[in-house]
């Protein structure tokens, strides 16, 4: 029964902050996934942007009251997961090729 | 207490995030990652979710970020990032405006469903693991198995994509003579174009032997 009176209603905190933290953490993530150079720093900023929406998951799954939330981001985060090892092992494979994962120089396409 | 706790991480989180995206190195950028999901963790925890904060902390920053700093040494990355010969500044303000735009549509988006009072209570089924566990193995089983073949499918894949190329790849990328012989591949073709792609561009490197065989790191250790 602690969890429950761990939050006070009178100074609990308003779902719509968590929401603009997150709304704040996705700006930040694509701002870095936008400007960054490095293979691996895009996707580090992809894996904020992917926090940014948990936990707008997580806020939405308190303000309604349901488990919902929770369980979409335990599937986000195996996802996630598995993204991750399919993108390094890409990045591993391309810089075997290439010599780099600099996104300037990985324009094969281009041409 | 719950206010002040709110900030504290909230502030956490929005300070280590912009280290992730404006730190120069890779290393950094991932190390501050770590900081950032504890603090994401820490809010989950008082928005009622002890769980997936602990899944997050395990997953995340205890295997995700691990794989990914081992990728980063692997591949000696840190540190080394050129920008745009021209253009950057104007590539970064346009990037910062329109990140700016989709926060604020994102954040219109979001809001209206929520009045600014604050939430009911927590109540016990809420944050009970049992209950998450009953929805988890009974109404969500199916995608559940499914992120379990997911998962299988990704640790093939990534092993097949990642792995040394073999001997007939690598003489038939490498050797003038053996190109012949070892014909019809795609990879010889491949090296062939991104090499010739490399030379269009104003190479910066030397038209080196493709495929990974003369790479002083990682694929020093075993010539087949």
């Amino acid at each position: 029964m602690s969890t429950i009176h761990l939050v006070n209603e009178s100074t609990a905190v308003p779902v719509s902050w968590y929401l603009l933290l997150a709304a704040a953490l996705f700006g930040i993530g694509t701002i870095g996934a936008l400007t960054r150079r490095n293979g691996i720093s895009i996707f580090l900023s992809i894996e904020v942007m992917l926090n940014a929406a948990n936990l707008a998951l997580i806020a939405y799954a308190r303000q309604l009251d349901q488990r919902t939330g929770q369980i979409l981001v335990f599937f986000v985060l195996a996802v996630a997961a598995a993204e991750a090892a399919v993108g390094l092992a890409l990045f591993i494979a391309v810089y075997r090729q290439r010599r780099t994962i600099d996104i300037n120089r990985i324009n094969l396409m281009r041409h | 207490m719950e206010m002040a706790v709110f900030a504290l991480f909230a502030l956490l989180a929005l300070g280590s995030s912009l280290v992730v995206i404006a730190h120069k190195s890779p290393i950094y950028s991932t190390l501050s990652l770590v900081m950032t999901l504890f603090s994401v963790a820490v809010l989950f925890v008082l928005l009622g979710a002890p769980f997936i904060a602990t899944l997050q902390l395990l997953i995340y920053a205890g295997a995700i970020l691990v794989l990914f700093l081992f990728v980063i040494m692997l591949l000696n990355v840190g540190g080394r990032e050129e920008g745009l010969p021209g253009g950057h500044r104007l590539q970064l303000i346009t990037s910062v405006l329109g990140a700016l735009v989709f926060t604020a549509m994102l954040w219109m988006l979001l809001r209206p469903a929520l009045g600014q009072l604050a939430p009911a209570p927590l109540t016990e089924e809420m944050v009970s693991l049992s209950g998450l566990a009953q929805d988890l193995f009974a109404d969500y089983l199916l995608p559940f198995e499914i992120v379990g073949l997911l998962l299988l499918v990704a640790v093939i894949g990534a092993t097949v994509i990642a792995r040394r190329p073999t001997p007939e790849e690598l003489s038939g990328g490498g050797g003038m003579a053996e190109a012949g012989a070892a014909a019809a591949g795609p990879a010889p073709t491949y090296a062939a174009w991104a090499q010739e792609a490399d030379r269009a561009a104003g190479g910066a490197r030397p038209a080196s032997v493709p495929g990974g065989s003369g790479r002083p790191g990682g694929a020093a250790g075993g010539k087949p």
